[in-house]
């Protein structure tokens, strides 16, 4: 709890807001505590001046965990690289082999064309959805306090409950798929196959009536693919993060409840080990899946 | 809950990310996981190949021991038979040799008997002349009867 004067829902609200930095609109914002009269970047001081600030604004928090967690994964991984041995490999190397050797399996299960990008973005994809997940394992309550120390009011430590952080995935995918689509199958393969199927007909006047309909149907789920992947995984980080607020909640009602509590976070926790590292296989394996659905010609 | 620029951050992040990952970690490490895999592979064969000359070498062996193992026998069987054949050869050494020895002994024991018979008779005629003379003292003369005495010896 950041303060005995917060009530449950305004301590909810409080953890689900992002540290937003950005162009925030003349007005009267937070009940009165942040007066704006000259617009510009700034730091919003709840979630009703974040929102006044629509798109041009950025979440502080979101990025930094996101670049630090990758940064962290890719310094491992590097060192790892760096230090890489035919012979006997130490313990790092054997861990990182160990991951590389499961993506790699998993990419040769799903994906069938030869793309040398498919593996290494898997690797990434997986490695850094499993560590932004991760962190959801720590406390909700430990990283706010600290930060909340050095005068920081919102911190939001799991990016992929943010659906920015999840949406900025799907899309880098989605742009993959359309790229090699168009590349596979040239843009007439890539045209044809969002217009002349599933319904095709050998008189071309019918054909031409089906192009419509096809194009509904095959427009749709192909904008499902990139929207599905990140509401997938944000759903499912962002409900496992409503619950630990929630059981963090009970800490503050009474040493019976907040025992009770502390059972539950701990049995959530346990089986949020498995989701976390779940919801980053779906999202890997599904963008293998797309890709490879990208590389053929149906 | 807010698209915002967080969207083009994020997905800048993962393109660099992605990027980074392709270029510095996934070719080094599997590259070296694909040099191992063959490195193992060499081995395994080369350890296919020593475990079958290996096989080879213990056929060899087998053999030669097979041979050594014939040929020792023979030789053995060769031993005992000139053995066998010595102590035969000894045996009918040893009893020709008892034999003449035997004889010889023999004859010897012959030989002493007659000389000791012969002593006996000398002795015997001897004496037989000594009491001749004693009875006889003056009538008869040892040279003049020397003949009878003699075969009066001769008799004993």
């Amino acid at each position: 709890m950041t303060g005995d004067t917060l009530t449950s829902s305004e301590y909810i609200k409080h953890h689900l807001t992002n540290l937003t930095y950005g162009n925030l609109p003349a007005g009267n914002y937070c009940d009165g505590h942040q007066v704006v009269t000259d617009p510009g970047w700034q730091l919003a001081g709840c979630g009703e001046a974040a929102k006044a600030m629509g798109f041009s604004a950025i979440h502080l928090d979101t990025m930094f965990w996101s670049i630090t967690l990758g940064v962290l994964f890719l310094y491992l991984f590097k060192k790892a690289a760096d230090a890489v041995t035919t012979g006997i490999p130490g313990g790092l190397q054997n861990f990182v082999e160990w991951i590389m050797e499961f993506i790699d399996q998993s990419v040769r299960g799903s994906f069938s064309s030869r793309n040398d990008m498919v593996a290494p973005l898997s690797l990434t994809i997986f490695v850094w959805i499993f560590l932004m997940n991760l962190m959801d394992l720590v406390p909700v309550d430990v990283i706010p306090a600290i930060s909340q120390l050095l005068g920081i009011h919102f911190m939001k430590v799991v990016p992929t409950t943010d659906p920015n952080a999840t949406f900025g995935m799907a899309i880098g995918v989605f742009i993959l798929v359309i790229f090699y689509s168009i590349k596979i199958k040239g843009i007439g393969g890539f045209v044809g196959e969002l217009t002349l199927q599933p319904f095709s007909s050998a008189n071309p006047l019918v054909n031409a009536l089906f192009i419509p309909i096809n194009f509904i149907l095959e427009f749709v789920s192909l904008i499902a693919k990139p929207v599905s992947l990140a509401l997938r995984l944000f759903g499912n980080m962002y409900a496992g993060e409503m619950i630990f607020i929630l059981i963090a909640i009970m800490y503050s009602a009474g040493t019976f409840m907040g025992l009770f509590g502390g059972v539950l976070q701990l049995g959530w926790a346990i089986f949020h080990i498995l989701i976390i590292t779940l919801q980053a296989f779906i999202f890997m394996t599904l963008t293998i899946v797309y890709l490879d659905m990208a590389h053929h010609e149906h | 809950m807010n698209i915002n620029l967080t969207l083009i951050g994020q997905l800048l992040t993962f393109v660099v990310f992605v990027w980074f990952t392709m270029k510095y970690v996934w070719t080094p490490i599997m590259g070296a996981l694909e040099e191992r895999r063959k490195g193992i592979a060499d081995g395994l064969a080369a350890g296919e190949r020593g475990q079958h000359e290996q096989e080879l070498a213990e056929g060899r062996a087998k053999q030669l021991l097979h041979d050594a193992k014939g040929q020792a026998s023979d030789i053995l069987a060769q031993a005992q038979k000139r053995a066998s054949e010595i102590v035969d050869e000894a045996k009918v050494n040893a009893r020709v040799e008892g034999d003449r020895i035997l004889t010889a002994a023999r004859s010897e024991i012959e030989q002493e008997a007659n000389r000791a018979r012969e002593q006996l008779r000398e002795r015997v005629a001897a004496l037989a002349i000594a009491g001749a003379e004693k009875i006889l003292r003056k009538e008869i003369n040892a040279d003049t009867h020397q003949d009878i005495v003699n075969s009066l010896a001769k008799e004993i």
